[in-house]
């Protein structure tokens, strides 16, 4: 799932304050998980702004309101007076969402009220932990089932790094390298000799380098 | 093993000597007197002098442009090239850049990560991994091609080199991590800083049990400890460092005045021992910022006069 992480109020406020109609708007899947974007923490923000539009003297209205997700069209008709309402939307969606909604509202100022941090794991309550980065070409069969793009900090291919330090990554001793993590593994399932594999050069033009991508099935397209 | 470039160090290598290098850092500036003084000091007695590549990520001069100066001095450089700061087609043009200036030997790594440096807010690249740019440089020389297929005029012709640390963890994958650096290309080796001989002496006998020695010169990193603080931070701050607690209480048994000379005593110690283990094919004096000291160790250890090659 999409992990983000609210913006300081400070930096949202700032956004919407000089407007007159204000809509918080929710997304109540990936970032609903993480306890940052769903319906209830635009309730919760919104509840804020409003005290902070009392504190400022301001007399801009704020609502809220959300949908269960930003990315897809069929998810908006519930919505759609509120959305219409307003003459900014705070969004607090991923990317992803606000993007699309800046994409079927181009009338409507939409902005961002997360930062959207990675595509991670419910790794355990309250813990959201980065495991792809979408690479496009998925490299999980060579490395024992664990990402080094995603989990390694030099995203490197043979590792471990020189700054592997007692299974630790020399950038910070609470996250994992995730070369000892492949090679512990490896060592568990019995095939350590993999190991001495050379990871080919990668093609990198599957992933952010190749330019924004796409997925096309012509069947489902009218 | 058979010379395959005009590199100094690989001919010291090949007949049979055991070589020293060392290396210097470049300046945070431009002024080439800098890395020019740091070779005055110990050109006479070593054979070839790395230079680092912007090492601990702090922005630096660089060392291509470094190794043209020692160069023009008449010092045979080693270009440090580490993978964080340059995608595949800025390495490949660094190495034509460096093969112009008739730069012979090149050490491949991956870097320390950014957020150590003074861009900690920087991106990263690692389009390759030190293994692949050792492959990349083997291909440039060996085959005369680029990544991308093309003929290369006049190919690279660099002696390759990688970094390897017996002391990192997992222990159990050193000697393989070692073939593989191996199966990619890699011809001489330079270590990490040895405090714990024990432990070193037991990855090389794995080594030479695979006859890894055999297809590859290990050179063994030495470095002067110039007091106990100094031990104590390597021990304890720098990833993968190994400093046993007799080597921080030998340097604490002695007064502060005495702890640079004892630093020094320790590393010609290490040097005397290793210099008899089978597989040891020279020595990579680090003296971190005290090049000044790289004579007296390497004549201290026996090491001095160095062999004239052509």
């Amino acid at each position: 799932m999409i992990v983000g992480k609210q913006k300081p109020i400070e930096e949202t406020w700032a956004m919407v304050k000089d407007f007159s109609r204000v809509l918080v708007f929710g997304c109540n899947t990936c970032v609903a998980v993480c306890h940052e974007g769903g319906n209830k923490e635009a309730q919760i923000l919104a509840s804020l702004m409003r005290m902070k539009a009392t504190q400022e003297g301001l007399s801009l209205e704020i609502r809220d309101s959300g949908i269960e997700r930003q990315c897809e069209h069929e998810f908006f008709e519930s919505a759609e007076k509120d959305i219409e309402w307003a003459d900014a939307v705070l969004s607090l969606a991923c990317g992803v969402g606000v993007q699309f909604m800046v994409k079927r509202y181009p009338e409507i100022l939409v902005y961002p009220g997360l930062d959207t941090c990675f595509l991670g794991d419910v790794e355990k309550n309250g813990l959201f932990t980065e495991s792809c980065q979408a690479c496009g070409k998925c490299v999980l069969a060579e490395t024992a089932g664990i990402c080094p793009v995603s989990r390694c900090a030099k995203r490197v291919l043979n590792g471990p790094c020189g700054g592997s330090n007692k299974g630790a990554c020399e950038i910070n001793k609470d996250l994992p390298c995730a070369w000892q993590l492949i090679v512990d593994r490896l060592e568990a399932l019995g095939r350590l000799a993999d190991y001495e594999r050379l990871a080919p050069i990668k093609d990198w033009s599957t992933e952010r380098a190749g330019g924004p991508r796409k997925l096309i099935h012509e069947e489902f397209m009218k | 093993m058979s010379v395959k470039t005009p590199s100094k160090l690989e001919k010291i290598l090949a007949a049979g000597h055991q070589a020293v290098t060392s290396e210097c850092g470049p300046p945070r500036g431009s002024d080439p007197e800098v890395i020019r003084e740091k070779a005055r000091l110990i050109r006479d007695h070593v054979d070839v002098v790395n230079i680092t590549d912007n090492q601990t990520s702090v922005t630096r001069m660089c060392s291509l442009a470094s190794c043209f100066h020692l160069k023009q001095m008449g010092v045979e450089p080693v270009l440090q090239m580490v993978t964080r700061d340059r995608n595949r087609i800025a390495l490949q043009s660094d190495i034509l850049g460096a093969a112009s200036m008739d730069i012979h030997n090149i050490l491949c790594l991956s870097g320390d990560h950014q957020s150590f440096g003074d861009c900690a807010t920087g991106q990263n690249v690692h389009d390759l991994d030190s293994m692949q740019l050792i492959q990349t440089v083997r291909l440039m020389r060996d085959e005369g091609k680029f990544l991308g297929g093309g003929d290369i005029s006049r190919p690279p012709e660099m002696f390759v080199g990688a970094a390897a640390n017996p002391f990192a963890q997992p222990h159990k994958i050193r000697v393989p991590r070692l073939a593989k650096k191996i199966a990619a290309g890699v011809e001489f080796i330079q270590t990490q800083c040895i405090y714990n001989l024990d432990r070193f002496e037991e990855w090389l006998a794995e080594a030479r049990d695979r006859g890894l020695t055999e297809k590859v010169y290990i050179l063994a990193g030495v470095t002067p400890l110039k007091s106990v603080g100094m031990a104590k931070y390597m021990k304890n701050r720098v990833p993968g460092m190994d400093v046993p607690d007799e080597v921080v209480a030998r340097m604490a048994g002695v007064p502060k005045e005495k702890q640079a000379e004892e630093g020094v005593t320790i590393c010609v110690e290490t040097i005397q021992r290793l210099k008899e283990v089978p597989g040891v094919a020279g020595f990579h004096v680090m003296a971190i910022e005290w090049e000044e000291k790289v004579p007296e160790i390497v004549e201290r250890a026996g090491l001095y006069p160095r062999p004239a090659m052509p």
